[in-house]
C-alpha cells in the first residue's frame, strides 16, 4: 500500500510550468528525498504534497485516499521547515503542543506526548524558554519535536539542515536516519544537497526544471545514472565525463577519445548497453573517479587500462588526494590514498577502470 | 609659547588639520554654537506652550496690563474651573467637561474598531493573498491620500441615508472608515516581515484564519498596536472638521466646543480660560505620547520579527 502517490501532477505559475508530470509512489517506511538544483521545483512539489498549494492538474493521494482538495491539517501530516517557522511568542513547550491544543487534544495527552518527544530528543531543559533563546540546532529539534508530536501518517522536511553549520549537520544528518529507522516512519524530505540525499534516502528523486529525471535508490543512482545530468549531480567530486565515440578495434567495440593527434582506446566490450548504437556514435563516456587510482587497488577481473598522465592539481581530503589530470583536453579527476606521492606537472602512471563506466547520448543526453 | 607657536605652524604647514593635537578651540567654539542652535530651536518651539501656560495662570487684569511673557503675580487656577465647569458655548455654559467626554466616548471606539479592522485586513492582504489583493490594498492606500474636504459631502449624504445624521455612532463610522487605510497600511507593512513559514506551519498544525490570527500575529503585534494606536488616537482626537460637519449639539467633540468657546465672546474677551481650555483639550494626545512614545519610534523602526 502506498502511503504517498502522486499521479500525472503538474504545476503552473501562469505560462511556466514548475512540475510536469510528476508520478511518485513511495510505501510505508521509506525515506524520499527530493534533490535538484534551486528552483528544479522541489519545495513546490512538497508544498503541494503538504496541501499548502494547489497543482494545477494530476491528482496526490495519501493512504490511497485522493486529497487534492483536503486542507493540510486534515492530511495527517507533519511538515519542518528550513527557517523553522518556530512560534517566537510561544514556549518550547507551546511550540510542540500548538497543534494539539488547536485540536483539542485532552490535557492529559497533551502532556504525555510532550515528554515522550522531548525525552526523544533531549530537549526537556529547553520546554520553558523562547525560541530566541535557543541556538540553531536546538530550535531544529524543537522543530522536529512539533513534527514528531501527533505521529502522523506522513513527515514533510523542506531542506531542514541547510541553515545549521557544517559539523551541527552531519549530526542531525543521522539524528533523522536514526529517527526514521527507529520509528518507520515514512518520510518526504527535500534538499539540494546531494551527499544529504545520499546519506539519508532510501529513494531518491533526482529533478531538474520541474521534471524528475530519475528515481531509484541511491546506489543505483550512483551506479547507472541513466542521464548526464544524474551522473554530474550525484558524487562529489562528480563523475568524469569524457567525450569521444564507438569505433570497433580488433573487431570489438571500443570508445576512442582523441585530441590534437593521440587517440586513447578504451574497450566497451563488456559493457551493458540499455540502446543500439550507430557504428561510429558519439559517446559521452563517464567515470567516477574512485575508478582512476594507481591501480594498487586492482578490482579482481576488471577491466581496466593503464596510462600515462600529467597531474595538473591536486586537492588532499586527509585520507584521500584528488588529482586532476590532463586528459585529451579535458580534464580526469581520480582518486588517490594520501600517502601515494604525486607531483604536479610529472608524468604519473594512472589505472582506469572500466567495469563502472556509464555511456551516454551526447545529444539527448541519457543513458544508452 | 614659542612651542606653542611652532606647534601652530606646524599644523598650519600639514596637509590636512590635526585636531587632536591643536589647541582644541575650534571643535569647541563648533560644539558651542551647535548648543546655541539648538537651545534657540527648543525656545522657539517651546515658547507658545509657555505663554498658554502663563496666561492661563494670570486674572485677566495682569493679563491686560502686564507683558506677554511676564511670570503671573499670583497664581489663580479660575480660568481652569471656569475652561472645565462653566465657559460658554454659544448658549449652554457648562464648560469643556461634557464635550471631554463626548470626545472620550467617540475616541475610544473609533481607535478601537479601526485598529481590529487594521489588523484582520493587514493579516488578510500580507498571508493569505487571494486574486485582487493588491488591488483592494492599493485602493485603501489611495484611501490615506484623499483629503478630508472631498469626503464631506458625499459622507454627508450616505449617513443621512443610513440614519446616523449627527450622532456619536455616524461620527465613530465616519472616523472608521477614514482610519482603516493607515491602520491597514501599518499592520500590513509590519506582518509582511513576519515569515510566511510561520502561517505554513500553522496550517499543518490544523489552526485555520482567525486562530492563526490570534494566538500567533497579535501576540507578535504589541509595537505596530501601539503606534497604530497614538496616530489614531491623536487623529480622532484633534479632529476638527469631521466633528464640526457631523455632530450636533450635545454630541461635539471638544475640539468644536473649544471653538465655540473661544469664538463666543460677549464682552471681554478671556484669554485666560481660553488658554486653559485648549490646554485642557491637549493634555490626552500629550498623555498618550508620555506612556507611549518609546514604543512608537520602536514600532516605526524596528519590524523584523525575530524568532
Amino acid at each position: 500500500m502506498a502511503v504517498l502517490q502522486t499521479s500525472k501532477l503538474y504545476k503552473n505559475f501562469g505560462p511556466v510550468e514548475v512540475l510536469k508530470d510528476i508520478n511518485i509512489s513511495i510505501e510505508e517506511g521509506a525515506f524520499l528525498v527530493l534533490v535538484g538544483p534551486s528552483g528544479c521545483g522541489k519545495s513546490t512539489l512538497l508544498n503541494i504534497v503538504a496541501g499548502l498549494e494547489k497543482a494545477s492538474a494530476g491528482d496526490v493521494l495519501i493512504d490511497d485516499r485522493v486529497v487534492n482538495d483536503v486542507a493540510p491539517k486534515d492530511r495527517d501530516i507533519a511538515m519542518v521547515f528550513q527557517s523553522y517557522a518556530l512560534y517566537p511568542t510561544m514556549t518550547v513547550e507551546k511550540n510542540i503542543t500548538f497543534g494539539m491544543r488547536v485540536r483539542n487534544v485532552p490535557r492529559q495527552e497533551r502532556e504525555e506526548a510532550l515528554q515522550r518527544v522531548a525525552k526523544l530528543l533531549h530537549i526537556e531543559p529547553l520546554l520553558r524558554r523562547k525560541p530566541s533563546q535557543l541556538s540553531g540546532g536546538q530550535r531544529q529539534r524543537v522543530a522536529m519535536g512539533r513534527a514528531l508530536v501527533r505521529r502522523p501518517k506522513l513527515f514533510l522536511f523542506d531542506e531542514p539542515l541547510s541553515n545549521l553549520d557544517a559539523k551541527l549537520r552531519s549530526r542531525m544528518r543521522s539524528e533523522i536516519k536514526q529517527l526514521h529507522q527507529q520509528f518507520g516512519a515514512t518520510i518526504v524530505y527535500v534538499t539540494h544537497d546531494q551527499t544529504e540525499a545520499m546519506s539519508l534516502a532510501t529513494k531518491i528523486a533526482v529533478m531538474s526544471e520541474g521534471e524528475i529525471i530519475q528515481l531509484g535508490a541511491p546506489q543505483e543512482l550512483y551506479d547507472r545514472p541513466n542521464s548526464v545530468f544524474v551522473a554530474d549531480f550525484i558524487g562529489s567530486p562528480a563523475m568524469n565525463l569524457i567525450r569521444g565515440r564507438i569505433e570497433a578495434r580488433d573487431a570489438k567495440p571500443h570508445f576512442v577519445a582523441d585530441h590534437d593527434g593521440t587517440q586513447v582506446a578504451l574497450p566497451i566490450d563488456h559493457y551493458d548497453f540499455e540502446r543500439d548504437l550507430r557504428a561510429d556514435q558519439e559517446l559521452i563516456l563517464g567515470i567516477r573517479p574512485e575508478y582512476i587510482t594507481s591501480g594498487i587497488a586492482n578490482h579482481h577481473g576488471a577491466v581496466s587500462v593503464d596510462l600515462e598522465l600529467v597531474p595538473l592539481l591536486m586537492e588532499t581530503t586527509g585520507f584521500d588526494q584528488y588529482v586532476m589530470f590532463e586528459f585529451c583536453g579535458g580534464e580526469l579527476i581520480g582518486r588517490f590514498s594520501s600517502k601515494e606521492s604525486i607531483d604536479v606537472g610529472r608524468p604519473h602512471r594512472v589505472q582506469l577502470d572500466l567495469s563502472e563506466i556509464s555511456l551516454f547520448d551526447p545529444e539527448a543526453e541519457f543513458r544508452v | 609659547m614659542t612651542s606653542g607657536h611652532a606647534d601652530t605652524k606646524a599644523v598650519l604647514m600639514r596637509p590636512a588639520p590635526k585636531r587632536r593635537t591643536g589647541r582644541g578651540w575650534t571643535p569647541a567654539l563648533l560644539r558651542a554654537l551647535l548648543f546655541l542652535i539648538l537651545g534657540l530651536f527648543v525656545l522657539y518651539y517651546s515658547l507658545p506652550l509657555f505663554v498658554m501656560i502663563v496666561t492661563s495662570l494670570k486674572s485677566l487684569e495682569e493679563i491686560r496690563a502686564g507683558s506677554l511673557l511676564g511670570l503671573p503675580q499670583a497664581i489663580e487656577l479660575t480660568s481652569w474651573k471656569t475652561a472645565w465647569e462653566s465657559a460658554c458655548t454659544g448658549v449652554s455654559c457648562h464648560g469643556l467637561k461634557p464635550y471631554f467626554w463626548n470626545s472620550i466616548l467617540l475616541v475610544v471606539p473609533a481607535v478601537v474598531i479601526s485598529t481590529a479592522l487594521g489588523a484582520i485586513n493587514g493579516y488578510a492582504i500580507s498571508k493569505w493573498r487571494f486574486p485582487g489583493s493588491n488591488v483592494i490594498f492599493g485602493l485603501m492606500l489611495f484611501g490615506c491620500f484623499i483629503p478630508f474636504q472631498v469626503v464631506l459631502l458625499p459622507m454627508a449624504i450616505t449617513l443621512g441615508t443610513i440614519n446616523l445624521a449627527g450622532s456619536v455612532a455616524g461620527l465613530i463610522l465616519v472616523h472608521v472608515v477614514y482610519g482603516i487605510g493607515f491602520t491597514t497600511l501599518f499592520f500590513r507593512n509590519y506582518y509582511v516581515t513576519v515569515p510566511d513559514e510561520l502561517v505554513k506551519a500553522a496550517k499543518v498544525d490544523g489552526a485555520g484564519f482567525f486562530a492563526i490570527f490570534t494566538r500567533i500575529f497579535l501576540p507578535l503585534s504589541t509595537p505596530v498596536i501601539v503606534v497604530t494606536v497614538i496616530w489614531q488616537f491623536t487623529n480622532i482626537w484633534n479632529d476638527f472638521l469631521f466633528g464640526v460637519s457631523f455632530s450636533q449639539g450635545g454630541s461635539q467633540p471638544i475640539t468644536v466646543a473649544l471653538n465655540n468657546i473661544v469664538n463666543s465672546t460677549t464682552g471681554v474677551k478671556e484669554y485666560n480660560v481660553d488658554m486653559a481650555a485648549a490646554i485642557i483639550a491637549a493634555i490626552p494626545t500629550l498623555l498618550v505620547y508620555v506612556v507611549a512614545g518609546k514604543y512608537f519610534i520602536r514600532g516605526l523602526t524596528a519590524g523584523s520579527v525575530k524568532g
